[in-house]
């Protein structure tokens, strides 16, 4: 009884000593364009996925209304 | 579409670490590690400025220049991005960059040096996109999602900007030629109301 504690607390303990595995690559891979979209739920309405136009105008809106404070705004 | 772009409004910045606050808890960024932060020039001296700084994601990247191992990429919207699994945390990029953008987390139990971390524009790496494997690594892929980097859509201020360079430099120019200058940008008249009441000084546009 008093070895299987000793071990499952070693066992715990240990755990923490743990390391992520980390893989090397010689070669850089390609990245996918970001209009191609994440395919999650995240994703903002009103574009569509893999059209690049449409997501390049949709960045362009959501740019100056959020960001510009005269964004429609007669001079 | 031109090439992203950060720009930070001097005049606007408040030295609020907002966009240090949300670029930590959109990507779940590391203790010990900062892709963006607030720089505050004549701290305490009246007119100090301060502005938002990290990655500028430049057109000929002194990074990419020295990296040993050749781990960055140009993506066709302009980012500098870097791809984990070649990178061998050498810190050469760190030396380079003018902006000491890229950052090294301690990693694994005794604290070694890890691989280098930097903003990514929330553009996330060569992982598929919106993968855990990427958030694991990068972080969030606010770009694929249809969104822009979240520092600059948290700034209270507006005073960082980030999108489409053709974009941002629009925003900038109607900004600064609506404020007018002098004491009327932020002035007592501003904020409490007089005969001039924040509009622009006559003649000017």
């Amino acid at each position: 009884m008093k070895a299987a504690l000793l071990i499952a607390t070693l066992a715990l303990t240990l755990v923490a000593c743990s390391e992520q595995p980390q893989t090397a690559n010689s070669q850089k891979r390609h990245d996918a364009p970001p209009y191609a979209g994440a395919s999650q739920v995240f994703n903002d309405a009103g574009w569509k996925a893999g059209d690049k136009a449409s997501w390049e105008q949709h960045l362009k809106v959501r740019a100056q209304r959020g960001q510009n404070d005269y964004y429609g705004r007669k001079n | 579409m031109a090439r992203m772009k950060f720009i930070c409004d001097a005049e606007r910045c408040i030295e609020c670490n907002g966009c240090v606050t949300a670029c930590k808890n959109e990507h779940e960024i590391p203790w010990g590690v900062n892709r963006r932060r607030v720089v505050t020039l004549n701290d305490g001296v009246p007119g100090e400025k301060s502005i938002s700084v990290a990655c500028m994601h430049c057109s000929d990247a002194p990074c990419m220049a020295v990296c040993p191992v050749d781990c960055f990429y140009h993506t066709d919207e302009g980012l500098v991005l870097h791809d984990k699994d070649v990178c061998i945390g050498c810190g050469y990029c760190s030396y380079a960059c003018p902006f000491g953008a890229p950052q090294f987390p301690s990693q694994g139990t005794f604290g070694v040096r890890g691989k280098m971390d930097k903003c990514t524009f929330c553009a996330g790496g060569p992982e598929e996109h919106g993968s855990e494997a990427e958030f694991e690594k990068y972080g969030r892929n606010r770009l694929a999602e249809g969104k822009l980097p979240a520092c600059a859509e948290m700034c209270s201020t507006k005073a960082l900007i980030a999108g489409d360079g053709d974009v941002v430099a629009d925003i900038l120019r109607n900004r600064v030629v609506m404020r007018g200058k002098g004491a009327e940008v932020w002035g007592w008249g501003t904020a409490y109301g007089s005969k001039q009441g924040g509009q622009p000084t006559p003649g000017t546009k």
